[in-house]
């Protein structure tokens, strides 16, 4: 026990501005203990543990984040409840990403670095994780990152809590193949990596089919204008239009189609999307959407007991009118998963939880069962929902195995 | 030049502020902030650089550009694309399909690093290229425009349009730029890894050393006879011309000086906070610049460095405070200095320190306080 020196990790820090006084005020991280359970200095004392979420909670990103905060917050409230983590209280620290990629890093650093908190759930867009990554790896920490994207990492610093690009592709492809005898596509999405990524992967799944991408399409963020697109589309007649449109595009791709009068319920063509969400369809508006099918591995009209009690409890927190989509499921994965690997270290340290994430699993998600993959990607179920008018999405099918994370596909590694 | 009593005064009372404005940076700071608040105010004056530049263009010579991102983009993309292939050595890089491209053109199925990234493996091209770069465009944007007497409103809006055309081509282009996510995962320069904190901190001490010698550099502009003529050109443009200067070329010369500024900030940016993405390109962070240097005072060179640090820190400090909040209270800072205190920090300073720093040191600097149109009063006096 020769390691067992006591070290106050704050109060050697120089004073700074304000934000450290407040940060000193409200309490220095207590004395820690280096145990077996905290042996790295982060802020865990005898009954609380600091932990971070990174999020926008301003800019333009805040309305996509803003059910991630609600949902790791709504996990960490219903861990304390049962008692916490090893017996100790989660407090969290809330940072505001604020839209901003640097801004981010800056308060991840924060995190890390002054705050030493042992976990942080947080980002939403690939490029928010992009910048803080070397953040991660360079001081050690592990980020909760909900979001689906496209793939192509994976940090030992990063756990990914939504579905990288083959779990919602192969499946979603499959299935209008073999139940809706879709021959030709058109690929549409917004201008940026993970529609690409995505299209790269669906097209490459077609052709081996034998089928026909008929066109293959791409927009800058914040695009509003899909005539001469959605012109091209009657034209050349797709049995399915495979969308990776985001954000604001929506509201006017989905209108535009519906005002060009492609009525989606006719499936004629079809609408399959991989990007618009329960809080998507908030802002488009169920009536025009209607008839689309969604391809994601949550869907808040989930039948099951996991996922009726997090209905609730998700409504009796942040409000009745709230609606919960694929990347809020998965960031209330966060911190389950996170408990239950320290749980099973015995252990905060990062590098004694990492040794034990594979295999950690989760019975009570509201998806249902999840497990970690060596990857750090879940293996969970992929599903296809049809969007209703009330903004819901039906279940239509779901795969009968978990489906296995496969970030590098093939032809990209 | 001419240096009556009343200059020299001026002069050694500009001194005075700047060798304070210079011990806070090299000593204030480094003693009293640990290392991540210094890398912070590391990141903070990377930005007073652009505010420097629009005190010539903008608060001198009355060219108000809301484009300014651009320039500190393409020095901060320059930086990046050297650091970025550093990163990508074939040993780093060997699991891609093609070793030796960054990572993100691997992705994108780029087999070839393309033409425009070749020079990029040279240090000393690259340098160059952080000023040079935002200079060309510059000029360019300056003749095309200043030649034709484009000015006032209707500059503001093109150098905006170019923020935005450019934001999307970066993004448009991802395979050759990063795309949305920037170029990101920067780690070594010249083998010397850039993320640690000593690194950082000498990184500080580089952009400090760096800010002092363009203001100085700036002030000798505006000392000059060619900084009075900026001021009357602002004043009083056609009088200027009908002199007999070329107005033209002093503003495309002042346009491509703060263009200049602008790109050494990106580079030192892109060094502290190891990457580079279209997000400091676009519309916002150009207008948030010229916001800096309003709030700082945009006739005074050392108000916009402290506008810069003071917005930037206000910023920080309300967002972890009030994470819900804080956008509210950053409103309220900009609609205060628009309406409460039009001049900034430098003006606050003018009307209310001044008179009682004059009272104390006993009229000393009588003349200081020289009211802009002096040097276009006197510029009518050189023929």
């Amino acid at each position: 026990m020769t390691r067992a020196k006591v070290t106050a990790p704050g109060l050697k820090r120089r004073l700074g501005w304000a934000g450290l006084l407040a940060w000193a005020a409200l309490g220095l991280p207590g004395i820690s203990v280096a145990d077996d359970v905290n042996s790295t200095g982060l802020a865990v004392t005898e009954d609380t543990v600091k932990v971070g979420i990174l999020h926008s909670i301003t800019g333009t990103m805040a309305i996509s984040e803003t059910g991630s905060v609600q949902a790791e917050k709504l996990a960490i409230e219903q861990i304390n409840a049962q008692g916490g983590v090893l017996g100790r209280k989660i407090e969290y620290i809330q940072e505001d990403g604020a839209s901003d990629w640097p801004t981010f890093a800056e308060k991840a650093r924060k995190l890390l670095v002054n705050d030493k908190v042992a976990t942080v759930f947080g980002c939403w867009t690939s490029a928010s994780r992009k910048a803080v990554l070397p953040v991660f790896e360079q001081y050690n920490g592990m980020l909760y990152y909900p979001t689906f994207y496209e793939g192509l990492e994976q940090s030992p610093n990063v756990i990914y809590t939504g579905q990288e690009a083959t779990q919602q592709i192969l499946a979603s492809i499959d299935w209008v193949v073999k139940e809706k005898g879709a021959k030709t596509f058109y690929l549409l999405g917004s201008d940026y990596i993970w529609p690409r990524t995505s299209n790269k992967i669906a097209r490459k799944h077609i052709e081996k089919k034998g089928l026909k991408v008929v066109g293959e399409e791409y927009y800058p963020l914040g695009h509003t204008q899909f005539n001469s697109v959605i012109n091209k589309i009657k034209l050349r007649k797709p049995d399915v239009i495979f969308a990776s449109v985001v954000g604001g595009s929506n509201v006017a791709f989905y209108k535009q189609l519906k005002a060009a009068g492609i009525d989606l319920t006719k499936e004629k063509p079809l609408l399959l999307t991989i990007s618009v969400t329960e809080d998507e369809i908030l802002g488009i508006g169920g009536e025009n959407v209607e008839g689309a099918y969604a391809s994601m591995k949550y869907f808040q009209s989930l039948e099951n007991p996991n996922n009726e009690a997090f209905v609730k409890a998700f409504k009796e927190r942040w409000g009745d009118d709230i609606v919960i989509g694929d990347v809020t499921q998965a960031a209330y994965l966060g911190p389950w998963l996170w408990k239950a690997a320290v749980e099973k270290a015995g252990s905060f340290d990062v590098d004694k939880i990492r040794e034990v994430f594979p295999g950690i699993e989760l019975k009570t998600a509201p998806e249902g069962y999840v497990r970690i993959h060596e990857n750090h990607h879940l293996w969970s179920k992929a599903r296809i929902g049809q969007a209703q008018k009330d903004g819901q999405y039906k279940v239509v099918y779901e795969t009968e195995d978990l489906m296995e994370p496969d970030p590098f596909p093939e032809g990209y590694k | 030049m001419k240096t009556t009593p009343s200059a020299s005064s001026l002069m050694s009372r500009e001194n005075l502020y700047f060798l304070v404005l210079a011990a806070l940076l090299l000593l204030v700071f480094p003693v009293l902030l640990d290392a991540f608040r210094l890398n912070l105010v590391g990141k903070y004056l990377t930005y007073a650089f652009v505010a420097v530049g629009l005190v010539l263009c903008w608060g001198k010579g009355g060219i108000l550009s809301l484009g300014q991102g651009v320039f500190f983009g393409l020095g901060g993309y320059c930086m990046a694309m050297f650091l970025k292939l550093e990163a990508s050595s074939p040993e780093a890089t060997a699991s891609q399909s093609t070793p030796g491209i960054p990572d993100f053109m691997d992705w994108n199925q780029v087999t070839e690093l393309p033409w425009f990234w070749q020079p990029f493996h040279s240090f000393s091209f690259t340098l160059i290229a952080v000023v040079m770069v935002p200079v060309i465009l510059a000029f360019i944007i300056g003749v095309a425009m200043f030649k034709r007497r484009v000015g006032g409103v209707y500059f503001a809006i093109i150098t905006q349009a170019i923020a935005a055309i450019l934001t999307i081509l970066i993004i448009g282009q991802q395979g050759f730029t990063g795309g949305a996510n920037g170029i990101t995962d920067l780690r070594t320069l010249m083998g010397w890894d850039i993320r640690g904190n000593e690194a950082k901190t000498v990184l500080y001490f580089v952009t400090s050393g760096l800010l002092l010698a363009c203001v100085l550099l700036a002030r000798h502009v505006l000392g000059s006879k060619l900084g009075r003529i900026l001021v009357a050109m602002r004043d009083q443009e056609d009088r200027v011309r009908f002199s007999g200067y070329d107005v033209a070329s002093f503003k495309v010369f002042v346009f491509c000086l703060a263009a200049a500024l602008s790109g050494i900030g990106g580079a030192l940016f892109t060094l502290q906070v190891g990457f580079m993405s279209p997000s400091f390109v676009g519309i916002v962070p150009s207008i948030e610049m010229v916001i800096f240097c309003a709030v700082g005072g945009r006739h005074s060179l050392l108000g916009a460095v402290y506008g810069a640090l003071l917005v930037n820190a206000a910023k920080t400090g309300f967002s972890e405070s009030f994470p819900e909040l804080w956008l509210y209270a950053m409103g309220a800072l900009f609609i205060a200095v628009v309406l409460a205190f039009p001049n900034g920090i430098a003006g606050l300073y003018q009307r209310y320190l001044m008179p009682l720093e004059k009272k104390i040191l006993g009229g000393l600097g009588k003349a200081a306080n020289t009211p802009p149109t002096a040097a276009a009063r006197r510029m009518e006096e050189t023929p």
